[in-house]
């Protein structure tokens, strides 16, 4: 049987394939399926007990679980990055629980899942983006209940919402929000972006792919089906607008992507360089260069194990 | 009341349910994800009449103890009701408003979308997903759809609707957040009509 061949710890498997059982696989699909229906709006589910504690990335990790197969490619970042602890915890997760093939090439994969980040390359049909959503609800910061913020959705009750960005401008002359900024999906539900820098909210609006939203302490699953209205909440005197850099990236030199501030020494030296690993590795391999590209994190020590 | 299941009539589920599930579901996800796109299974045992592939396939990914589901007359009629409680455990309701999934096969004499579950305003994702079964999802009536997951514009035209089904729909629409989840299946294809759906108004 050649299914049989695809599957080679099977024999010494002591759970169902993709670590969830049939039911609760069949529960988030479900929810998936009215949160796709229903743009932007926050649908219950049964959250599991997973083996990482609660804010790991439990909801993207039971979102993987319920859509992943073994012809998926799958490719998992934290902070835009594929080889922090995190990512690679759960990228090697699923390679042992889904038979999936790997990857930190944004392009080759099926399945990404992000915490705190949408990749620089623009995304394709085919692809599902899992976000890790620590707070899935816009509105926790200004209404504590629960009860109140259902009704606040349900009768489409934001002007909280706009009072709180208003106070923000009286205070700092400027929406302060860097990260999580809330964001209007098809001109009806009010949606927590998850703690993306506000530089990626515009990758959201019109979008080729189909991005999910799992919370898995807070229990929600919310989507943004492809070529959706996504708009960040604004003023027309203070429109939106995303953070811009002096710098460019100091390996790739990279003028147009969202850079990481990285402290060199004690001397107060320091570089900018793309949160985007794969994007930035990628550029550099095509001959990009910064303006301190022979530095020594510009040769990361044998990528990939080549 | 014990329901007297003759095992021997039962039709086989899928034969690998772990991996057909998964298979069957990413397909429904891009349906519902892409509306009016006609989605192929490749994965879909043949169920008892007079269901379609790709209907038996969507109540085998997605039913369950959890999940009850109504039944037109047609459905009603054949074997198909023994096969969905054997192989998915799914309580059968005769109440449109009590129901999760809703499945019909005679669309012309099946009762209008508003009589399912639309949700509730605090809930709306409790509301009835409503499988429609029709001969082809080509050669009727063309209607051009605009709204999430759709690129500009798609003009569908399925077969075997009831006169007033795209009205239906339009109604569905207009009553957003609430509203019922329509999926087509006809032969291997799927096609999700969630209710974030616009219809354009033809001109002729």
């Amino acid at each position: 049987m050649s299914a049989a061949a695809t599957r080679p710890n099977e024999a010494e498997r002591y759970y169902n394939y993709a670590y969830l059982d049939e039911q609760t696989k069949r529960m988030i699909r479900r929810a998936i399926l009215k949160a796709l229906a229903i743009p932007g709006y926050q649908a219950p589910f049964g959250s599991r007990e997973m083996p990482v504690p609660y804010g790991w990335g439990t909801g993207g990790i039971q979102l993987t679980a319920a859509i992943i197969g073994p012809d998926d490619v799958y490719k998992c970042i934290d902070q835009g990055a594929d080889d922090t602890t995190n990512a690679v915890s759960i990228r090697k997760f699923f390679a042992r629980v889904a038979d999936v093939a790997t990857t930190e090439d944004t392009a080759e994969a099926t399945i990404i899942q992000t915490r705190h980040r949408i990749p620089e390359q623009p995304l394709k049909a085919g692809q599902v983006l899992v976000f890790q959503v620590p707070q899935p609800e816009p509105l926790r910061g200004l209404e504590a209940r629960e009860t109140e913020t259902r009704a606040m959705h349900a009768y489409e009750e934001y002007g909280l919402q706009y009072v709180s960005l208003y106070e923000n401008i009286s205070a700092f002359g400027r929406i302060a929000a860097t990260a999580g900024y809330p964001v209007m999906v098809e001109e009806r539900y009010l949606m927590s972006p998850s703690p993306i820098p506000k530089f990626d909210n515009p990758k959201m609006d019109d979008n080729e792919a189909i991005l999910l939203f799992g919370a898995g302490r807070e229990k929600r699953i919310y989507a943004i089906p492809p070529h959706t209205r996504v708009r960040s909440l604004d003023f027309e005197d203070y429109p939106f607008e995303v953070q811009t850099w002096e710098e460019n990236c100091a390996l790739c030199g990279a003028e147009d992507s969202y850079l990481d501030e990285v402290v060199l020494d004690d001397a107060g030296n320091r570089m900018f360089v793309c949160s985007d690993s794969h994007h930035c590795g990628q550029r550099r391999a095509e001959g990009h260069v910064g303006p301190m590209a022979g530095h020594q994190l510009a040769n990361p020590v044998a990528e990939d194990g080549q | 009341m014990t329901l007297g299941i003759d095992l021997s009539r039962i039709h086989p589920g899928f034969p690998d349910p772990v991996r057909d599930s998964q298979t069957v579901f990413r397909a429904i996800m891009d349906a519902v994800a892409r509306p009016g796109l006609a989605v192929a299974l490749n994965k879909a045992p043949e169920p008892p009449t007079p269901l379609a592939r790709a209907t038996g396939a969507i109540a085998l990914t997605l039913l369950d103890f959890e999940t009850p589901v109504w039944l037109d007359a047609g459905v009603l009629a054949g074997e198909a009701p023994a096969w969905l409680r054997f192989h998915c455990g799914c309580p059968l309701t005769s109440e449109t408003q009590e129901a999760a999934f809703a499945f019909i096969t005679r669309p012309e004499d099946g009762p209008p979308l508003s009589a399912f579950n639309a949700g509730d305003a605090k809930y709306p994702d409790r509301s009835t997903t409503v499988v429609i079964q029709v001969p082809h999802l080509e050669g009727g009536r063309s209607v051009r759809l605009k709204g999430p997951g759709i690129k500009g514009e798609r003009t569908i035209a399925p077969q075997g609707l009831p006169g007033d089904f795209w009205e239906q729909v339009a109604d569905n629409n207009s009553a957003f957040q609430f509203g019922v989840d329509v999926i087509l299946a006809s032969g291997d294809l799927l096609m999700g009509l969630p209710r974030s759906l616009h219809i354009q108004t033809e001109g002729a």
